[in-house]
């Protein structure tokens, strides 16, 4: 009986176990990062950063080089690398915590340099690292532990919508949202992935793709759960699509239907 | 040959010629001299320079240089640094080399742009978290500005550890002749611990200050505080002058310290015994200078441009053997040679009393 290989790991992606919880998109958003990696051929000059969010251990999941940042800084860290390793490919890993809050003034100006890295960005509407606390994602009305009474525009103030942010900006080359919460969606984005990565290795500049993710510890929610949840309340307030692409001109919006 | 050279441009083309190719920083008075120097030159040599959206940004640029393995550096002055102190830490705990000068101006807060010395517990104590060190040297000259760029970030590369150059505004706007080293390159292929991309390395390299492990945590930690003693025995920088019998020991560093040699010498002049010792190394601290040149010492005087901070090392020297008095200007005043002088004739008259009493 011959046996066909269906499943296997990339080679980017190392071989240990990560320490996420069950039905945490992080780990498959690992995983695409890794194919796109090994499919775009550069695993051996490749140089990632890591955050300070759940995902902090990340250098110890891929089998590229890897450094870890302070919180929020990624996108200066990669800065510092790339402009002495112009040649390599560098990519920040990050929360939403990390990246629209702390570190909003890391991402913006990363982004309007056009800084030729590229930025996974995990937005999953809370922080998953100290458990449940309200992030610049949160909707209005969601309970998180800081805001227990939902989040209220009058005391908490409002969601920040990055992708759309950043689009405001020039610098920014390639900018997309996608969801992992159907096949479909995670062929999406993994398709994202891989364009953002490629527009850093033809030398355009920065790329960023905004992945909307399931925290089911901090949602409180079964990972099925988690998707119903991100499908009626996350896609709706954070509408999915490439709204920047090489091609286009800057204000162009290319519409992708949500699911 | 030597040229006449501003200070901040002497410490921007000492960098150069240091083998430095990167440069991350933000404007701020009383330094930015050297940034807009290194915008014209870092090109000629083929290195980065990069404006940064502040200087919690250029810090962690430097950190990410470093961990991909470049000779590289930062510049600011006081609020600027106190910023940076965040990376300062990271960078620490990471162990990357790096280079960042201090132009010291007057504070706490906004303060005012005039020179002062006022970052010294900022920059020997860490100025972080963590509990960590870096090694820091205080030039007194144009000329020493160039000198230690080029230790500096030797040291650093030694040690895989931060260094810091503590200079006053002064320095950094003062013209001096100055003798520049040779233009010297520098690659990351003697730092195979650097994330440069695998490149056909088997194994990847991690840049890291994490560790939720405490015993491993608690081993990094040991490492640490090992390679701090290892600096503390084999860094150590003073210059003496004076009496070695000197009955008063002034001590005083950086541009400070050329106002205090002036008044000493003075003193001198006038018959009396008077040393001076001028710490170069304010991290690790040459206390066993300082007790030695003070062991006929009855008075020992400290001159800062700040309300006193050295002078708790200094008397952590002499173990408070010798009695240790200080003499500051603050928010950019400079002592002039005459006040020093002054309190120099006021101690020596002291002493008599002191000794019999
Ligand atoms: C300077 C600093 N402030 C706060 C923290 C504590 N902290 C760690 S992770 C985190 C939030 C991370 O949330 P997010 O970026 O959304 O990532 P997630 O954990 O949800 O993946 C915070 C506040 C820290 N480590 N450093
Ligand atoms: S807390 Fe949330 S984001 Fe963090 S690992 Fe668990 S599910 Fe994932």
């Amino acid at each position: 009986m011959s046996m066909r290989e269906v499943f296997h790991r990339p080679e980017a992606l190392a071989d240990v176990a990560t320490h996420y919880c069950p039905g945490c998109d992080h780990g498959i958003v690992h995983r695409l990062v890794a194919e796109a990696i090994d499919e775009l051929g550069v695993r051996d000059s490749t140089i990632g950063v890591a955050p300070v969010g759940c995902a902090v251990f990340a250098y110890n999941y891929w089998s590229v080089d890897m450094v870890q940042a302070a919180h929020g800084r990624a996108p200066a860290v990669a800065t510092g690398i790339k402009r002495v390793r112009p040649n390599d490919t560098v990519f920040t890993y990050q929360g939403d915590g990390d990246l629209a809050a702390i570190g909003t003034a890391e991402i913006v100006h990363a982004a309007a340099r056009r800084e030729n890295i590229t930025v996974i960005f995990i937005n999953n509407s809370v922080y998953g690292m100290t458990s449940g606390q309200m992030a610049p994602t949160t909707l209005l009305g969601q309970v998180t532990t800081t805001t227990p009474g939902g989040r209220d525009p009058q005391r908490h103030g409002f969601p920040i919508r990055v992708t759309e942010l950043l689009n405001a900006l020039e610098g920014p080359v390639y900018l997309a949202r996608t969801a992992v919460n159907t096949p479909k969606n995670l062929n999406v984005t993994k398709k994202a992935i891989r364009a953002a990565f490629e527009c850093q290795i033809k030398g355009q500049g920065f790329s960023l793709v905004e992945v909307l993710s399931t925290c089911p510890s901090a949602w409180g929610l079964n990972p099925v759960e988690c998707v119903g949840w991100l499908e009626n309340n996350l896609i709706p307030h954070y509408p999915l699509g490439v709204v920047r692409e090489p091609a286009a001109t800057p204000k162009e919006e290319v519409a992708v239907g949500a699911r | 040959m030597k040229i006449l050279m501003e200070g901040n441009e002497a410490i921007a083309e000492a960098a150069v010629r240091a083998g430095c190719r990167a440069y991350f920083g933000y404007p701020i008075t009383p330094q930015t001299q050297i940034i807009e120097y290194l915008a014209k030159r870092m090109p000629e040599v083929g290195g980065v320079v990069l404006q940064a959206e502040s200087e919690v940004a250029s810090i962690n640029m430097v950190y990410g240089a470093a961990a991909a393995g470049a000779r590289v550096m930062t510049s600011s002055s006081s609020p600027g640094i106190s910023l940076m102190c965040e990376g300062l830490s990271y960078l620490a705990g990471a162990e990357l080399p790096c280079l960042i000068v201090n132009v010291m101006r007057a504070g706490p807060g906004l303060g005012g742009i005039l020179p002062s010395q006022a970052d010294y517990w900022q920059a020997t104590r860490g100025g972080g978290h963590g509990g960590y060190r870096s090694l820091v040297l205080a030039p007194s000259s144009v000329q020493e500005c160039v000198d230690l760029m080029k230790l500096g970030f030797d040291k650093a590369d030694e040690y895989r550890n931060p260094v810091l150059i503590l200079a006053d505004g002064l320095l950094g706007q003062m013209m001096e002749p100055v003798e520049l080293p040779e233009l010297c390159e520098t690659s990351s292929a003697n730092k195979p611990w650097a994330a440069t991309g695998l490149h056909g390395r088997s194994h990847h390299n991690i840049i890291n200050s994490l560790d939720t492990v405490p015993e491993r945590l608690e081993r990094h930690c040991l490492h640490l505080e090992d390679k701090y003693r290892q600096i503390a025995s084999a860094e150590v920088r003073h210059e003496t002058f004076g009496d070695s019998d000197a009955r008063v020991v002034v001590v005083a560093y950086g541009t400070v310290a050329r106002i205090v040699r002036s008044a000493v010498e003075r003193a001198r002049a006038e018959g009396m015994k008077v040393a001076m010792v001028r710490p170069i190394s304010l991290w690790p601290f040459p206390s066993v200078g300082i007790d030695e040149a003070s062991k006929a010492a009855e008075r020992m005087l400290v001159v800062e441009m700040n309300a006193g901070q050295m002078v708790d090392d200094v008397r952590l020297a002499v173990h408070d053997r010798v009695p240790v008095r200080f003499y500051g200007r603050q928010g950019g005043m400079v002592c002039s040679v005459r006040e020093v002088f002054e309190q120099i004739v006021a101690l020596y008259k002291e002493v008599p009393e002191y000794v019999h009493a």
